[in-house]
């Protein structure tokens, strides 16, 4: 059965809203439009929360079980915000052989938190990637969305302990989805 | 747009290209651009402006060179001078070099008869390091397009399929189905919505040759999407591309954007009845997507999650339509195919696997980076020939080929042939075109758990071989590696695999044994020093026995 479709009004009177609305008109309201419409709510707000699942679902007419279902299937979709910088470590086949477990380990002995989480003061997100085809620069990390490549444990020290203030104490950690 | 349109823009973009005495060429693809390519660019102009030789000299950004280790790379002069490693400083060093054959720094000039380079043929990726691939009159200059009108003009949809079965041409995702079979089915399943689909959403860790080809030269998939959609009858075309490769997704649609505004995609193409539309999905990082049947369930906005086959996408795919799905770098090959005919490709290659493959080689070997050889070149050569060899003097101990589908090959094997078949006879397979090379640094059980973890991830959970079998074998592997495991469990792992193989209801579940069943074959010294001996032989795990529950 097709429900009737219905203008419902965004969460709230963020003008970003207007970009997310604007690509679910470009797909008619398509309710296959799903993917591409959390796209851009992701790419404009950083992260999927509860309301803006429910906005698109509405809006779409999509069940909101379809819609938490896809967003939770999908592990370029998060639900939690990113810290202030994010540093992406590749984890496939290349950088793994060339050395990416011990950048992982490096920014997490520096920084107190473990892959997929975010210091306690919000200033770094770590996370992996399954790869990010760079393999001839392996290993490659994504710093800040910049990848760099041939990193090194001192060179990505270096630059997360820019990020953090080189005081690795902020170890309350809040675990990321 | 006509026939004389297009070759009075490919006439004018000539002309305007040997106005210049010299064209620098600066690599602009994901790979140069993370080590600054940009700045290289910019200075390089602001270097040849300040000198006064705009009318004489010209900086052109152009796709993937190939050498991705010892980037950015620039060239000029038709590549007889190569420069690696370029920063923006030596900008003013190149042009004295290029204008007046001013000596460089040594470690500056990459030698251009290196033979990976001179060993290469290239196919796929003819264009990419020379033209520009954000302008399309570039792309049009080298007999871009053409293909399309001759097709669209001279030939019926059968005409245009004979050429593609006669190519010999077999799907480049890693399964190698005759592209030629795929396509007849399309055209014959009834129906007059119809639909094509470019898999780009490449998910193999380790591999990056569609990554550069729609970054270096997106409008020969565009061209090889039209084609194929005037061969089966389709109007509307999608690309259903990694999120993860941003650069790749820009230039794309500025790429549809300007194929659209010369009248090359759309309605009324070349002024026929043919109408082609391309739109681009993203995916959004789930590995099982580049299953065929979970790609669709992922277009049609859900999770993506494969169904059983039969039926074939070709007879009910995208919205129950019959719909072609075919890789990147299979689309890529059509444009040449058809403009140079069918039995030229066929000549190129071995008996069963016709064409040339585009690999990423990677790991540790001393040239990393993107290379395309005719079909039938042995690992040997390509590793050690092309490749360089392993660096630091270490031994190389396997290479593996196919992703987390693929297997390891060891030493012994080195010289096969690389085509379809040959690689599946020693238990890979030739995948997507990934190769990565592990040195005696590597430990091959370690290797198996983190294809074994890949798996694991990435099923969808639909169905329990795959979901649950996938896991048992991580958990297996992981308590070797870890010291804890008991001399059955060899056996286990064994049997595991086979049932996994068997019962799986995709390519995923289907093929994750691969690797672990690889290793088991020609490294089963390294699981028995773990297990009995407590012992890494690569000294990446730490299988200390002390307290280690080895009663069976």
């Amino acid at each position: 059965m097709q429900l009737t479709p219905k203008t419902v009004p965004p969460p709230s009177d963020d003008k970003r809203w207007k970009i997310v609305d604007g690509m679910m008109r470009r797909h008619g309201h398509e309710p296959h439009a799903l993917i591409e419409v959390l796209h851009s709510v992701q790419e404009t707000f950083g992260f999927l929360t509860d309301d803006a699942l429910k906005y698109v679902g509405a809006s779409l007419r999509v069940p909101p079980s379809k819609v938490y279902g896809v967003a939770t299937f999908y592990h370029f979709f998060t639900m939690k915000p990113p810290g202030e910088h994010t540093c992406v470590v590749c984890t496939g086949t290349a950088c793994y052989i060339k050395g990416a477990p011990a950048l992982l380990n490096a920014v997490s002995e520096l920084a107190g938190i473990k892959a997929g989480e975010t210091t306690a003061d919000g200033k770094l997100s770590l996370l992996t990637a399954r790869c990010v085809g760079s393999c001839g620069l392996a290993p490659a990390v994504v710093f800040d969305g910049q990848v760099a490549g041939k990193i090194t444990t001192e060179s990505i020290k270096q630059r997360v302990a820019a990020y953090v203030g080189s005081e690795p104490e902020s170890l309350v950690i809040e675990e990321h989805r | 747009m006509n026939q004389d349109d297009l070759a009075n823009i490919a006439a004018h973009t000539k002309q305007t290209d040997s106005s210049y005495d010299h064209i620098v060429k600066v690599c602009v693809a994901a790979g140069c651009l993370s080590a600054n390519s940009d700045q290289v660019k910019t200075q390089l102009e602001s270097e040849i402006k300040q000198r006064g030789l705009e009318s004489c000299c010209k900086v052109k950004g152009v796709g993937c060179m190939g050498l991705c280790a010892a980037g950015p790379l620039v060239a000029a002069d038709n590549n007889d001078k190569m420069f690696q490693d370029v920063t923006p400083n030596d900008a003013g060093a190149i042009i004295d070099n290029v204008m007046d054959n001013v000596a460089v720094p040594e470690a500056l000039v990459m030698d251009s008869k290196l033979e990976f380079f001179v060993k290469q043929k290239k196919v796929v990726l003819e264009n990419c390091g020379d033209i520009d691939p954000e302008q399309i009159e570039d792309y049009i200059a080298a007999d871009g397009y053409e293909a399309l009108f001759h097709c669209i003009t001279r030939l019926k949809p059968l005409g245009v399929i004979e050429q593609i079965t006669r190519s010999g041409l077999r799907g480049r995702g890693g399964a190698g189905f005759p592209t030629g079979l795929k396509w007849i089915t399309v055209y014959k399943a009834g129906g007059n919505r119809k639909f094509v689909i470019c898999n780009a959403d490449e998910g193999d860790p380790g591999a990056f040759m569609d990554r550069s080809v729609l970054e270096s030269d997106p409008h020969r998939v565009l061209e090889g999407m039209a084609i194929a959609g005037y061969a089966v009858g389709a109007s509307r075309g999608f690309i259903y591309c990694r999120a993860e490769y941003p650069l790749a997704v820009k230039r794309l649609r500025l790429a549809i954007r300007q194929a659209e505004s010369h009248g090359l995609l759309g309605m009324n193409i070349g002024d026929t009845h043919f109408d082609f539309k391309i739109e681009i999905r993203l995916g959004a990082g789930a590995f099982v997507c580049g299953e065929e049947t979970a790609l669709i369930a992922s277009i049609e906005g859900g999770r993506g999650t494969p169904r059983p086959r039969p039926p074939f996408p070709a007879q009910m795919g995208l919205w129950n339509a019959p719909t072609l799905i075919n890789n990147v770098e299979t689309f890529a090959n059509v444009a040449p195919i058809i403009r140079r005919g069918g039995d030229w490709f066929a000549s190129i290659g071995t008996e069963k696997s016709k064409g040339t493959k585009v690999f990423a080689l990677a790991g540790r070997v001393k040239n990393t980076g993107l290379i395309e050889v005719p079909m039938g070149m042995t690992l040997r050569e390509i590793i050690f020939g092309l490749g360089g060899g392993i660096p630091d003097g270490r031994r190389f101990k396997a290479v593996q080929s196919g992703g987390p589908s693929g297997g390891c090959v060891p030493e012994q094997h080195l010289d096969i042939p690389v085509d379809y078949d040959s690689l599946a006879s020693v238990g890979s397979i030739m995948g997507s075109g990934g190769m990565i090379v592990m040195d005696e640094t590597s430990c091959m059980v370690d290797v198996a758990k983190f294809f074994m973890d890949f798996c694991m991830t990435e099923s969808c959970g639909k169905c329990v071989p795959c979901r649950v079998g996938t896991t048992q074998m991580h958990d297996i592997l992981e308590r070797i590696t870890e010291g804890r495991a008991g001399g059955h469990e060899l056996e286990l792992l064994q049997r595991l695999t086979g049932m996994v193989k068997a019962a799986s209801l995709c390519g995923l579940g289907q093929t994750a044994p691969n690797p672990t069943l690889t290793t088991l074959r020609y490294f089963m010294d390294e699981y028995r020093a773990h297990i009995e001996e407590g012992r890494c032989p690569a000294g990446v795990c730490h299988p200390a026995k002390a307290e280690a529950e080895v009663d069976a």
